[in-house]
């Protein structure tokens, strides 16, 4: 299915970025944006470890209502330094700083990102606040929530905010470079003939996250700046005692951290676009109103941050029509997973792994999407606010979307990146695996949510035992799912089966260059002529197309060039 | 009533049956959705699996009519289930004129509430039956949140401005309150129970209270309503001494004497807990002066006098060296 | 390291080059947009619940010392914008006068901004331990760089804005916070524009810049700009808004 049946085996290029130079300092000084993503890789792979870590430390202390493993002050840093861990140093670098810096311009057909030295600062940037969180961790820890409410954080807590907080400040910057060199990346760098609408969506959907990064970052930087001055020197806008207001540290956080959400989602809902009609055959449906909803998420998306909110205390009014906008930004996820959806009617289907993935996450993403429905309703929310339900929710979303997203992405171009196949049997077991674990580690929490326990408990009623019980067993199968992909990708990228071209096959620009690509990615500049996912009018594919299907005039170039 | 979806708390207050009603209006028009798509899918990985290696699927562009369609239908629908939320918070919000208003005070990590007449409880809250009920709600340090999931409300508790929040109970019994704002060590236990009564039984608990059959019993249920347990641990690791063996035997002060530890230090330590300090401990101990009767003072002295023959920890327990436990 | 000028490998022309680097500098300078207005929305929120406390904050700050270095930086923006000409018409010599005189009025900037806040540390106005609103007040022999008749109608303001305000002191202190806050950061994006116009110094006096090259020049104008347009904002903010005097 993947593999050329007739021809030889295909072999290893000769040269090509991996083997290009040698030595650590050629790795540790490199521009070569295929390097950085891979710098990137093993460091947000760390991070996703630490804070599976931390979570596996949660999911067996919850075991018992009195709680098994850890003292009060313990578990509270542990939920802490799970989602600092998870949200800032794994989900929102993992798919834009290791696929999008890796594909961006082969896929637009550039030799490199606008700006391959900022491109490495933004990866040492990441390194360095990465360092001042880790040293926060082991020295003292972080109990405040990884949402550091003041003034628990700025006054009551007894741990190492100050240097957890600046190494988050100083990572931000790290988010903010790669946005803006995207953005100036899909602007300037397109080959000749890639007009903006034979972008595929991978590019729309991290053009779209970029936006985001450099509107959003700033806002937390500076939100997390002042909370550090107050910790440290008492000043005391966030500090009630001094005439401060918590509200406004929370409103400045979320402005920011509302959007950060999207920067989780729309990278892989990027890929999601690239996989399933890759794996169907057939081009996207509706390709332009998939990219709008692109756009349209970024932009809405900074407009609903109060619906964390709605019971401060604040305005009804305001509630009301926060809650109103929340409704409105999920109407373009829906748009897109109804095309996803249409997409496969007609299509070829076939079900490697990452077309796999690509069914769970839309599964999974149904059902954390569908659930945010219930936390914006102002009525309901009243209920379920801060319990269970939201921890269930998010994780539907951040895990069942998003790091799908990232494996499946990470599988689907696994050969580009390597030259080497990964063993498919093995990885469908892992992604059965994973899904299975993932929904009897989560699906439970919602039924806590609903019976009314809140979040961020590390002792709980006996009544709400059961469930517990259940996530936890779910959380320990969901694990294997994870150390599985880490395991037999390693092995793979030096002991695979050589992969070829274009395995699949696929029709992005990237899959035109050799596996591993050169350093400079194309030997020659390429021209585009053919619309995205067009699998009719693409010959080199060596498909069957039937007689008469291909369009006969190729779509003329539209937007600039 | 019993909410007629499984695993609900009971319904106990107004807002629970519409509350409940709107959830599972938004529940069935989504798992109608999320079923359709589910089955849409499985439908189309079937019928469209691949048949040969080299086949390739459908040209198809896409369409418009279902592109509007499938944006505007979830829109109203998504705009009808905002404006039946919105409605109830609404009415949430807006407390009507004439309640019964209770003050209610979040702390690390305790609950005082105060009723009408001046009565104080920690950790429980007393109300009447079918009648409205506000609580104003203050916090002393940082944020918290008062949440009654039999009810289906909550409210944060937010420092430096008072919140408040309304409902009417309409079944009597006693249900959980959780503190649901991440408040720092304590948090998950920093809860307690609300207790709907008749509202003959409410007036006459207003204005007393009945007597209990063992003292030293009433006194260990005490101990942990006014969360006396949370900073006397047994093992002598918290931030007061242990009360382990404490009763009658001489207790070092920080100022070097020693004193007895008798019923009226007991009731001295309780009232007026800076009159004397434990050497080697801070004066952190608030007064219970208001918040306990006479007769409660009496139930906790007879718990901390059955604590005599309880280990006493090695360190953190306040005893005089080379004292002799007496009576 | 490159050379000023040369084409960069990943660039197929000198004009998709410049095109890159002026994109990137103006999406640059909107995340910089969005960082100076989340202090500058709490400092706005501020004011208005604190209304008594910042007006008094305000007229603590001289008038003259601030207008004086907004005249220094449109200058020096004059001068920026002077530089940037001078490259576009390949004049030499005067791209490098411009940017030392930009360069200069900078430091004159730094110097003022230095004189002021050595005056807050001596009034006991940086937040923290000693803050005191009322320091002046109370101790004129302290503060003899205020005449009479100011420290006379400053008593009297606090009389009135503590009567309104009961928490004068702890408000006041949060405009501190703030004028320290954002006038701190302008500097330090000053000092990093002063860094870059060294550099750019040294590149002019090497004759690297000319009609066909300037984008560097270009680039490091709109930055110099903005951080300009940042103290037109924070100017009026801090120092004209409820002035008395």
């Amino acid at each position: 299915m993947r593999e050329q049946t007739t021809g030889p085996a295909p072999q290893l290029p000769e040269k090509h970025y991996l083997n290009a130079t040698y030595g650590i300092r050629s790795w540790l000084l490199t521009t070569d944006h295929k390097r950085i993503a891979l710098l990137y890789l093993a460091s947000v792979t760390f991070f996703f470890f630490v804070g599976g870590f931390f979570a596996m430390m949660i999911r067996l202390h919850l075991l018992t209502p009195s709680g098994l493993l850890l003292t009060p002050d313990q578990y509270n840093r542990m939920f802490t330094m799970h989602g600092v861990a998870m949200v800032f140093f794994f989900l929102i670098p993992s798919i834009p700083a290791v696929m999008g810096n890796f594909l961006i311009p082969l896929m637009i057909g550039a030799k490199d990102l606008a700006f391959p030295k900022i491109n490495l600062l933004s990866w040492y940037v990441y390194v360095v606040g990465g360092m001042f969180t880790l040293w926060a961790m082991i020295n003292g820890g972080l109990d405040t929530g990884w949402t550091f409410y003041t003034p628990l954080s700025t006054v009551y807590s007894n741990s190492a905010v100050a240097p957890a907080v600046v190494g988050v400040f100083i990572t931000g910057f790290s988010s903010i470079l790669t946005g803006l060199n995207f953005l100036v990346t899909v602007h300037t760098m397109r080959a000749p003939g890639m007009t903006w609408f034979r972008l595929p969506l991978f590019v729309w959907a991290h053009y779209a996250t970029s936006i985001v990064m450099i509107l959003g970052t700033p806002v937390i930087a500076i939100t997390l700046g002042l909370a550090a001055m107050e910790r440290v020197f008492g000043l005391g806008f966030f500090n009630p005692a001094m005439g401060g207001d918590p509200i406004l540290f929370q409103h400045l956080f979320w402005f920011y951290s509302h959007p950060a959400v999207y920067i989780m989602i729309l990278p892989a809902m990027g890929v999601i676009s690239e996989l399933i009609p890759t794996f169907a055959r057939k081009r996207l449906f509706g390709y332009h109103f998939v990219a709008a909803a692109s756009l349209a998420i970024a932009v809405i998306g900074f407009l609903v941050w109060t619906h964390h909110m709605f019971l401060t205390g604040q305005s009804t009014y305001a509630a009301v029509a926060f809650s109103f906008l929340t409704f409105i930004v999920a109407i373009p996820s829906a748009i897109k997973t109804f095309n996803w959806t249409a997409t496969l009617f007609g299509g070829s289907i076939s079900f490697d792994t990452p077309m796999l993935y690509a069914f769970g996450f839309l599964g999974l993403f149904l059902v954390g999407g569908l659930t945010g429905l219930f936390l914006g309703a102002l009525g309901v929310d009243i209920n379920i606010h801060d319990t269970y339900f939201v921890v269930a929710h998010f994780h539907y979303i951040m895990v069942g979307g998003a790091v799908m997203g990232y494996l499946g992405g990470l599988h689907f171009w696994w050969p580009k990146i390597t030259g080497r196949m990964y063993p498919e049997w093995l990885a469908r077991i892992a992604a059965f695996t994973l899904f299975i674990g993932f929904n009897f580690t989560f699906f439970p929490q919602f039924i806590l949510g609903i019976m009314g326990m809140p979040r961020r408990y590390h002792t709980y009623p006996p009544e709400f035992q059961i469930y517990n019980v259940m996530s936890t067993a779910g959380a320990s199968i969901l694990a294997i799912g994870y150390l599985l992909p880490m395991v037999y990708l390693t092995w793979a990228a030096f002991y695979g089966k050589v992969a070829g071209d274009n395995p699949w096959p696929a029709t992005g620009l990237e899959w035109k260059t050799q596996s591993p690509p050169l350093t400079e990615n194309f030997d020659v500049t390429p021209v585009v002529t053919w619309e995205a996912y067009d699998f009719h009018n693409r010959p080199d594919l060596g498909l069957d197309v039937p007689a008469g299907k291909g369009s006969p005039v190729v779509a003329p170039a539209h937007g600039d060039d | 009533m019993q909410s007629s979806l499984p695993t609900f708390p009971v319904q106990a207050s107004n807002f629970a049956g519409n509350v409940d009603a709107l959830f599972s209006f938004i529940l069935m028009t989504t798992l109608f959705f999320a079923v359709l798509v589910t089955v849409l899918i499985i439908f189309a990985a079937f019928k469209f699996r691949r048949r040969s290696e080299k086949e390739v699927g459908d040209d198809v562009h896409g369409n418009n009519a279902l592109e509007v369609g499938w944006t505007l239908i979830p829109t109203i629908i998504a705009i009808g289930i905002f404006a039946w939320g919105a409605a109830i918070y609404v009415n949430y919000r807006i407390a009507p004129k004439d309640t019964l208003d209770i003050y209610a005070v979040g702390k690390q990590w305790m609950w005082k509430l105060q009723q009408p007449n001046g009565r104080k409880e920690i950790n429980e809250l007393h109300i009447p039956l079918n009648r409205d009920v506000k609580l104003i709600l203050g916090s002393e340090d940082v944020i918290h949140n008062f949440y009654v999931p039999a009810f289906r409300v909550k409210m944060d508790v937010v420092p430096g401005r008072y919140n408040t929040m309304w409902f009417r109970p309409i079944k009597t019994g006693k249900y959980h309150f959780f503190c649901s704002q991440y408040c720092g060590t304590n948090h998950a236990v920093m809860g307690g129970w609300v207790t709907v009564m008749d509202p003959a039984e409410y007036a006459a608990w207003l204005s007393g209270e009945s007597g209990d059959v063992n003292p030293a019993a009433a006194g260990e249920r005490l101990f942990t309503q006014f969360a006396c347990n949370t900073c006397h641990l047994a093992n002598g690791t918290g931030r007061a001494p242990s009360l382990n063996g404490v009763f009658g035997a001489n207790v070092l002060l920080a100022d070097g004497s020693t004193v007895v530890a008798d019923e009226a230090y007991i009731r001295e330590s309780i009232l007026q807990p800076k009159a004397k300090i434990v050497a080697g401990y801070q004066p952190v101990m608030p007064t219970f002066q208001g918040l306990v009767t006479e007769e409660q003072i009496l139930n906790l002295t007879a718990y901390i006098k059955s604590l005599q023959s309880q280990p006493v920890p090695a360190k953190g327990a306040g005893i005089a060296p080379s004292s002799a436990g007496k009576k | 390291m490159h050379r000023t000028g040369a084409l960069y490998g990943q660039f197929k022309t000198l004009e998709q080059q410049k095109d890159t680097a002026t994109l990137g500098m103006w999406i640059f300078l909107v995340t910089e947009v969005m960082f100076f207005g989340g202090i500058m929305l709490a400092y706005t929120i501020n004011r208005h619940t604190y209304f008594h406390a910042f007006a008094m904050g305000s007229n603590t700050l001289s008038l003259g010392l601030g207008g004086f270095n907004t005249v220094v930086l449109l200058a020096s923006s004059f001068t920026m914008a002077m530089a940037v000409w001078s490259s576009q018409t390949s004049r030499k010599r005067l791209i490098t006068l411009f940017l030392s005189l930009t360069i200069l009025l900078g430091f004159v900037f730094f110097g003022v901004k230095y004189v002021e806040y050595a005056q807050k540390f001596h009034h006991h106005l940086v937040p923290g331990k000693n803050f005191d609103i009322f320091y002046c007040v109370n101790n004129p022999t302290k503060c003899e760089d205020i005449d009479a008749a100011d420290m006379a109608k400053e008593k009297e303001e606090l009389e009135v804005a503590a009567k309104a305000d009961p928490d004068l002191n702890a408000h006041a202190q949060l405009y501190y916070s703030a004028y320290f806050g954002m006038t701190g950061l302008h500097a330090l994006h000053m000092v990093i524009g002063a860094g870059l116009l060294f550099w750019l110094l040294k590149e002019s006096v090497a004759g690297k810049f000319n009609a066909e090259w300037n984008n560097p020049v270009d680039i490091v104008g709109l930055y110099w700009h903005f951080v300009d347009i940042v103290w037109i904002y924070l100017f009026p903010l801090l120092y004209l808004i409820d002035r008395h005097k």
